[in-house]
């Protein structure tokens, strides 16, 4: 077929043949011909979806997102009622799904290395428990495991009722935390001074009604920035000591108290309480509840990709040859240090980059929120909005369109900090 | 030696003293135990807290096996018959396995076609996955498979699986004629005409004759339980497999506009969740079709998993077409191989060997993903769980483990197969010595 591009050739003006047997033009032909089937393709199925629409008497219209939705929403970030509008229901669900995608990210993670490296154990039990667990995560449905778990969650753990009175079955861990079949009940910060602090008559008790605004936030967020600037600066300071004399100057108690006592004095000096739940009524109130859907999805998702990550991990340090432990040992370097100065950084190079797609996966995941009823961005937007606006098309876009810019957005950012990473090559 | 003791030598060895054994701590059992579990006081805190887990679990499982029950017909007969020792109620999966695997749609007396079709898997598979022991002959019985499968399953006259069968093989034989005499696009192209043509011939004359060889049809909705994750599984990895090679193909040609559209279509598709896309296949797929078409749920849901999977496959391909060197495409070029040919011959075959794991990987993140099914309410093996069964007036309430557990090792066992067998065979394509 390939007939070699003659130089005579050339000279002798066009021919139409040649847009078939000259390898210069032929790639023209071929991706003309498939731009126009393209074109036909995308031409059939518009116009399909006018042709539909009409039928229906429907046009696309997102003037939806501004009516008011109707329903209610079990985890709010931010303030909502039923009043409000679509869209505000919508941007909740987006946060719900961002929560619940970092907290399991985090905790995936952690899972993920525990495991990783106690596969590689010397430990003949232990190494085979974690290769039970990687199994039998990774070859079972996620879904069976989020349903797994939020049956345990909902069954399992204690109704509310059950710590109350002298005969309580039941009793909150620590004393503070109780656990029960509707969700975990978390103490929740609050501060009385600050930003938006109301005058508190002497004698009233304080509660989360009358504390200061949640900006507060942001000083102990400022506070801790600084922290970590000074300590970094600590830390410099001491290397060039040591460029200089030779000796490094003992920094942990320094680095410790630049840590720890500027946020003490700040959340002191806030008047930060905690809003501790208690049973009243038929429930607890009071604190922050983790409902247990989240916790089902957060566990699960968590665990299940941990698995996936620990895989990861331990391919990572598997790559790196014995001969670097064994140089740097030469060097005269600790084990910790072989480990942090050695080891690490270049294990780190190989695990990244599966890792950040097991970032993505978790995120995409979390989509399954509506098998347990967490409201997720699919469950306000593609779940009750769509059903009751009948608004199929801009619903189903909008929502591929916040996944898809969430991942890209992911991948360009952790593919940026990959590069700062990767093997400098000469 | 010196002479001084010669004659002072009053006794000397003849034989060689038997070997002591050694030390006992440095021996079988007691060695492995020391040097594996107790090396250290980190090492054994390690070994006794595992023990503690496993003995946890355990104390849970065993009772709970050992103890269950497969009689009863419904939850209190459970309760009556296990008093509470802390056993399964496994009588669940006793009643209702047939549910469990064929949905509670699918009429029970046809239930022999779907376990026919399983077990003719066993006949259909072999010889694709073990194509290096088996003759090639055998894998006729691979083709065939999928048109006896759906015939089994879906029913109806066998004239219509026959058209289609006879349609994929004229393309076949005109894509041979017309690839020699006009090269790989024509040849397409004119296997694309003859197959068409047979379909639509077949296709009258298979409407005339449709008594002929009829079983009683089933229709799509019918269908559930673990079957439907099977059939799923098994058609959209199989579809997404070309349509995947192909994406990899086009990601990675030189041509610019081919180029842009598969990037896009890939990064579209991996960048959006599974339940999207089958939000798409449920409720907006339908505005895209010609009015008054009606497409199958099961279709409309195999057409969206096997693009997502294409997506994921694509770039697992494009991962071993970029591994190989590049000497090897030089030397399809220096052959004289035009571009179709130097991908069939020369790097494809390659490529799709270095990408096996990872074709494996996607598979079985594919099959387990089938269950996201449930969602769009079809009833797959998780969607019976949750519906028909744990909400029937026979076991809702007290039963929650037992069907997911029967759940969790299906899955786990085709899981944990196809992931040996991937295994198994990079161990057999392993072509270099070491």
């Amino acid at each position: 077929m390939t007939i070699a591009t003659d130089p005579h050739g050339a000279g002798q003006g066009f021919r139409v043949g040649q847009l078939i047997s000259d390898t210069r033009y032929r790639s023209y032909t071929f991706q003309f011909i498939a731009l126009v089937l393209l074109i036909l393709a995308f031409g059939w199925l518009i116009s399909n979806m006018f042709a539909n629409l009409e039928d229906l008497g429907q046009d696309i219209s997102y003037e939806f997102l501004s009516n008011p939705a109707g329903y209610d929403i079990n985890q709010q970030p931010i303030p909502y009622t039923s009043q409000d509008t679509h869209l505000r229901a919508t941007i909740i669900g987006a946060m719900n799904t961002l929560i619940v995608a970092f907290l399991a990210c985090a905790t995936a993670t952690v899972f993920g290395v525990i495991a990783g490296v106690l596969r590689l154990s010397n430990n003949w039990i232990i190494s085979k428990l974690m290769a039970v667990y990687v199994e039998m995560f990774r070859n079972i449905p996620v879904l069976i495991w989020i349903l797994i778990i939020f049956t345990l969650t909902a069954n399992v753990f204690p109704q509310p009722r059950d710590f109350r009175g002298e005969e309580a079955t039941a009793a909150p861990l620590f004393g503070i935390i109780p656990v029960t079949n509707r969700g975990i009940y978390v103490p929740a910060p609050y501060f009385t001074n600050g930003i938006g602090a109301q005058e508190i008559e002497p004698g009233t008790k304080v509660t989360i009604a009358n504390s200061a605004s949640s900006a507060n936030w942001l000083i102990v967020l400022a506070v801790l920035a600084g922290s970590f600037f000074a300590a970094r600066a600590i830390t410099g300071w001491a290397d060039k000591r040591q460029e200089a004399t030779g000796e490094r100057p003992k920094t942990w108690a320094m680095i410790l108290a630049t840590w720890f006592v500027p946020i003490i004095i700040t959340l002191f000096a806030l008047g930060l309480h905690w809003d501790i739940p208690a049973l009243r009524g038929f429930n607890f109130q009071g604190g922050l509840l983790a409902r247990n859907s989240l916790i089902a999805l957060w566990f699960a998702l968590s665990i299940y990709t941990g698995a996936f990550i620990a895989e990861n991990v331990r391919a990572g340090i598997l790559a790196i040859s014995k001969g670097q432990t064994e140089a740097a040992a030469a060097l005269g370097l600790r084990p910790g240090r072989v480990m942090r100065l050695v080891v690490l950084p270049q294990a780190l190079r190989v695990i990244i980059p599966p890792l950040i797609s097991q970032y993505l996966n978790i995120t995409k995941n979390t989509s399954l929120a509506i098998a347990v009823g967490y409201m997720d961005l699919t469950g306000t937007l593609g779940g009750i909005t769509l059903n009751q606006t009948g608004r199929a098309l801009e619903a189903v876009l909008l929502l591929m369109l916040f996944y898809l810019t969430f991942s890209l957005a992911i991948s360009a950012i952790m593919n940026v900090y990959n590069n700062s990473v990767a093997l400098k090559e000469r | 030696m010196s002479d001084t003791h010669a004659q002072s030598v009053a006794f000397v060895r003849e034989s060689e003293i038997p070997p002591a054994p050694p030390p006992v701590a440095e021996t079988g059992a007691l060695k492995w135990v020391r040097e594996n579990l107790f090396s250290g006081w980190f090492n054994s805190i390690m070994t006794i807290l595992g023990l503690i887990v496993i003995w946890y679990l355990l104390s849970g499982l065993i009772p709970w096996i050992v103890n269950g029950t497969w009689e009863g017909e419904n939850v209190r007969d459970c309760r009556e018959i296990l008093q509470g020792n802390g056993g399964g109620c496994f009588a669940v999966i006793a009643q209702r396995w047939e549910q469990f695997l064929f949905g509670f749609a699918y009429p029970d007396e046809f239930y022999w076609r779907p376990t026919l079709a399983f077990l003719l898997l066993f006949l259909a598979v072999p010889p694709a996955l073990f194509a290096m022991y088996l003759p090639r002959w055998t894998l006729i019985a691979t083709g065939l498979y999928p048109f006896v499968a759906y015939w089994l399953i879906w029913g109806g006259s066998i004239l219509s699986p026959l058209v289609v069968l006879l349609g994929v093989v004229g393309g076949y034989f005109a894509f041979n004629a017309g690839e020699r005499r006009f090269g790989f696009a024509l040849g397409l192209v004119a296997a694309l005409l003859a197959t068409l043509a047979i379909w639509w011939i077949g296709g009258t004359i298979a409407g005339e004759f449709s008594r002929v060889g009829r079983l009683e049809a089933v229709a799509s909705r019918d269908l559930g339980g673990f079957m439907l994750n099977m059939i799923l599984g098994i058609v959209c990895v199989s579809l997404s497999l070309p349509l995947g090679i192909a994406l990899a193909l086009g990601r990675q040609s030189k041509l610019p506009f081919i180029k842009g559209v598969c990037v896009v279509f890939i990064e579209f598709v991996r960048g959006v969740p599974l339940i999207t896309l089958l939000f798409v296949a449920n409720v907006v797929l339908a505005y895209f079709l010609p009015p008054g078409t009606n497409f199958d749920l099961i279709v409309r849901v195999v057409i969206m998993i096997t693009m997502f999977s294409a997506a994921y496959i694509a770039e697992v391909i494009r991962g071993g077409l970029a591994a190989l060197p590049k000497g090897q495409y030089e030397a399809g070029d220096s052959l004289g191989l035009d571009y179709a040919q130097s991908m069939r011959f020369i790097i494809l075959p390659q490529a799709l060997k270095i990408s096996i794991p990872g074709i494996v990987n996607v598979a079985v993140g594919l099959f387990k993903d089938t269950t996201l099914v449930s969602v769009i309410s079809m009833f797959d093996m998780v969607g019976m769980i949750r519906g028909p069964i744990l909400s029937s007036t026979d076991w809702a309430g007290g039963i929650y483990w037992e069907p997911w557990a029967f759940a969790c090792i299906l899955f786990f066992v085709v899981c944990y197969g196809i992931s040996q067998y991937s295994q198994w065979l990079e161990r057999q394509l392993r072509t270099d010595h070491r």
